[in-house]
């Protein structure tokens, strides 16, 4: 992957969220009170999150016994879900579940 | 007196500290993201000025590893920073009259950023807002440097770094379920994420999967919300 590409793509990153925060002031502000506008920021990012586990996860094969990957991927998630429904940081979520997966896939089984 | 010169931006700082906790450590593990990637140390800070989202920045990596198109990578990163246009829409009219800072005001809204700024009575001063504002990026920047630099100067193994995104995502889904109160966005979240990475090649997998769930949740919106519609000309 050359740095060019890389630069292009970060461009269009910056443009894509600086977008999504501009666009309110510039076009949106007549209408910040319609009903489908709330109703969308209300339940989309719902929907999106629960769309980018699934992406995140989609290398995981429950199915296969034998994948190296699949037995740590369940647990890590399931440890970053207890920890987080048990003390609400998202850091230590992160970083207890981040950690517990390197040392399950690089010493593991 | 200097005391009452350096105050206020004290005050902007006392109130960012919890950002800062939350920023400059998830920073940290970007930047080291980052470079574990094989990026240059310099992309990590670029993007945390160029970008600055910390959702956004995890996603574009994991984009760029998976050789998404650019097309992709635009339309997924706005439909992920979707949210902001609805922080945007409640501040329309309280950063009016903000004048020069309103552009920086807009561009560095984030999710914690909007917090601070929705819930603190203060912050209706533009002069705190930017303080505020201006502060939270240096911390996210800082973290993203510090993350950097130490990914290329230490080096060890990184295997199985790469789930920090997805616990990312999973806190921030268990963080919206304690908001949102409602299952039906998430099940419909589920089911095309679900029904896009079964029919679709991954590449292509996360644009369709967010699409199908705008079209259900209009759907929803119109059974959910007839009357509603109706009163409409």
């Amino acid at each position: 992957m050359s740095t060019d590409t890389v630069l292009v793509a970060v461009a269009i990153g910056a443009l894509a969220s600086l977008a999504s925060r501009a666009l309110p002031f510039l076009a949106l502000s007549r209408h910040h009170d319609h009903p489908l506008l709330a109703w969308l920021g209300r339940y989309l990012p719902a929907a999106i999150m629960v769309i980018l586990v699934v992406y995140s996860l989609a290398d995981l094969r429950p199915l296969q016994l034998h994948d190296p990957k699949g037995a740590p991927l369940l647990l890590a998630c399931a440890l970053v879900v207890a920890l987080h429904l048990w003390r609400r940081n998202v850091l230590i979520s992160i970083v207890v579940g981040t950690g517990a997966y390197m040392a399950m896939v690089q010493y593991g089984t | 007196m200097s005391s009452l010169r350096s105050s206020p931006w004290r005050h902007a700082l006392s109130l960012t500290t919890p950002v800062m906790l939350g920023y400059v450590p998830l920073g940290i593990a970007f930047g080291v993201l980052c470079v574990q990637m094989g990026h240059a140390w310099w992309l990590a800070p670029l993007m945390s000025v160029a970008i600055y989202s910390g959702a956004s920045q995890f996603l574009l990596l994991s984009l760029l590893a998976a050789g998404a198109s650019l097309t992709e990578i635009g339309v997924a990163i706005f439909l992920l920073s979707a949210r902001h246009l609805f922080y945007g829409l409640s501040l329309v009219g309280r950063f009016r009259g903000s004048g020069a800072r309103k552009p920086y005001l807009v561009y560095a809204l984030t999710d914690e950023t909007y917090s601070l700024l929705s819930s603190r009575e203060e912050t209706r001063d533009p002069a705190v807002a930017f303080r505020i504002s201006l502060l939270n990026q240096g911390w996210w920047l800082l973290g993203s440097l510090l993350g950097a630099l130490a990914g290329s100067l230490l080096s060890f193994d990184s295997t199985g770094m790469e789930f920090a995104l997805t616990a990312l995502f999973i806190v921030l889904t268990l963080e919206l379920m304690a908001t949102v109160r409602r299952v039906t966005p998430f099940a419909i979240g589920l089911g095309c994420g679900l029904g896009a990475l079964f029919l679709l090649p991954q590449r292509h997998m996360l644009l369709a999967a967010i699409g199908a769930a705008c079209l259900v949740l209009l759907l929803d919106y119109r059974r959910r919300a007839p009357r509603v519609l109706e009163q409409r000309p």
